[in-house]
């Protein structure tokens, strides 16, 4: 006779590790009152063009950082450096997202109290960055024209967890067959809270809108009293993988 | 692509877990996946068969189960399950509005492990 089979409760939530880190950074925001944004799209979406951008755009109301994740090089974090902007480069390994622990390795290497605004360039992924919360206030998806009207149809996920996204290279329009309206309509009804602008990087077109809407969140954020209270995130309502 | 990842958290966690127990080896874990999650079961299993070589987990099967997402209807508050299709454009069973917010759908829970 065969032994029985037992069974073992373990009810554990995989990511739950994350989630506490996340939040403990969060925490941390609070108190340094620095507004991290999660910056996620696909790779040669214009991610550190528009980073730049926005900086040059509200640089002398804001005191910028950038952390930049890339799984091999740091050209990205020297095209910051390059301009006087606090960068710091994580190197991911291979790693095809960023998680919370990560970012706040990278976050303790910056000097926190002495910057407003960090932005948080993930990894060029639309798949795997939008499962993890990094620990963010606030997360950003660029997408541009040249990708295609039809990505929240394949990528559902990044558009459901993004606060914010930037329809980017709007330059490219005429030469596309993008539809911003079939856009909307398809990013809307995976995320009815989601704002949407469109912008070029390249000649500064929509920059004043976005340039408000960022402010008014890292004012908010900033200018809020320190509760040591953890901040409901997006992911985090989520009920996190 | 972060199934390798997860899939080595999935096993630490077992692993975890078969201590205090007698165990000659574990033949089947089951797992809670939400609909939004876009990890494939295939390559999990795959993974896991790999990782999990030389341990009590080597051959155990991973039984997913995948579950609808819950939403909450801003207008009537009422909270309805949808899956993952219906998640594209979700419409309030009670009141027909389609503005909603996301309550739960990337759950990754390890629910128990049948052991020998």
């Amino acid at each position: 006779m065969s032994d029985p089979v037992r069974l073992i409760e373990i009810k554990e939530e995989i990511h739950a590790d994350n989630e506490r880190v996340a939040q403990t950074l969060r925490a941390n925001l609070q108190k340094t009152k620095t507004f991290v944004l999660n910056v996620m799209s696909s790779p040669g979406a214009g991610k550190t063009t528009t980073l730049l951008k926005t900086i040059e755009t509200l640089g002398d109301r804001f005191r910028f950082g950038v952390l930049e994740a890339d799984i091999e090089s740091s050209v990205d974090a020297e095209r910051i450096a390059a301009r006087g902007i606090p960068a710091v480069q994580l190197r991911t390994g291979g790693f095809c997202h960023l998680d919370a622990a990560m970012v706040t390795k990278g976050l303790e290497a910056m000097d926190l109290d002495a910057l407003d605004i960090v932005m948080v360039e993930n990894i060029g992924n639309l798949v795997c960055p939008a499962e993890f919360d990094t620990g963010a206030i606030r997360n950003l998806t660029i997408l541009s024209v040249p990708e295609g009207d039809d990505k929240p149809l394949k990528y559902p996920l990044m558009f459901t967890v993004s606060d914010v996204l930037l329809v980017n290279k709007i330059d490219y329009l005429p030469f596309s067959d993008f539809d911003l309206e079939a856009l909307r309509r398809r990013v809307l009804a995976l995320n009815p809270q989601i704002q949407i602008f469109e912008i070029s990087s390249k000649t500064g077109q929509g920059f004043d809108k976005w340039a408000v809407w960022l402010s008014r969140e890292a004012d908010t954020f900033i200018s809020a009293p320190d509760t040591s209270r953890p901040m409901i995130g997006k992911f985090t309502s989520v009920s996190r993988c | 692509m972060h199934e390798l990842q997860i899939t080595e958290r999935i096993l630490d966690i077992v692993l975890k877990h078969t201590a205090g127990h007698e165990i000659s080896r574990i033949v089947r874990i089951h797992l809670r996946i939400g609909a939004l999650s876009d990890l494939e079961d295939e390559w999990i299993q795959h993974y896991f068969n790999y990782l999990s070589k030389g341990t009590v987990a080597e051959n155990a099967e991973l039984a997913i189960k995948r579950v609808g997402a819950q939403v909450r209807c801003r207008p009537c508050e009422s909270a309805f399950e949808v899956t993952r299709e219906e998640l594209k454009n979700p419409q309030c069973p009670d009141c027909g509005e389609r503005d909603w917010e996301l309550i739960s759908g990337r759950e990754y829970v390890i629910e128990n492990m049948e052991v020998l």
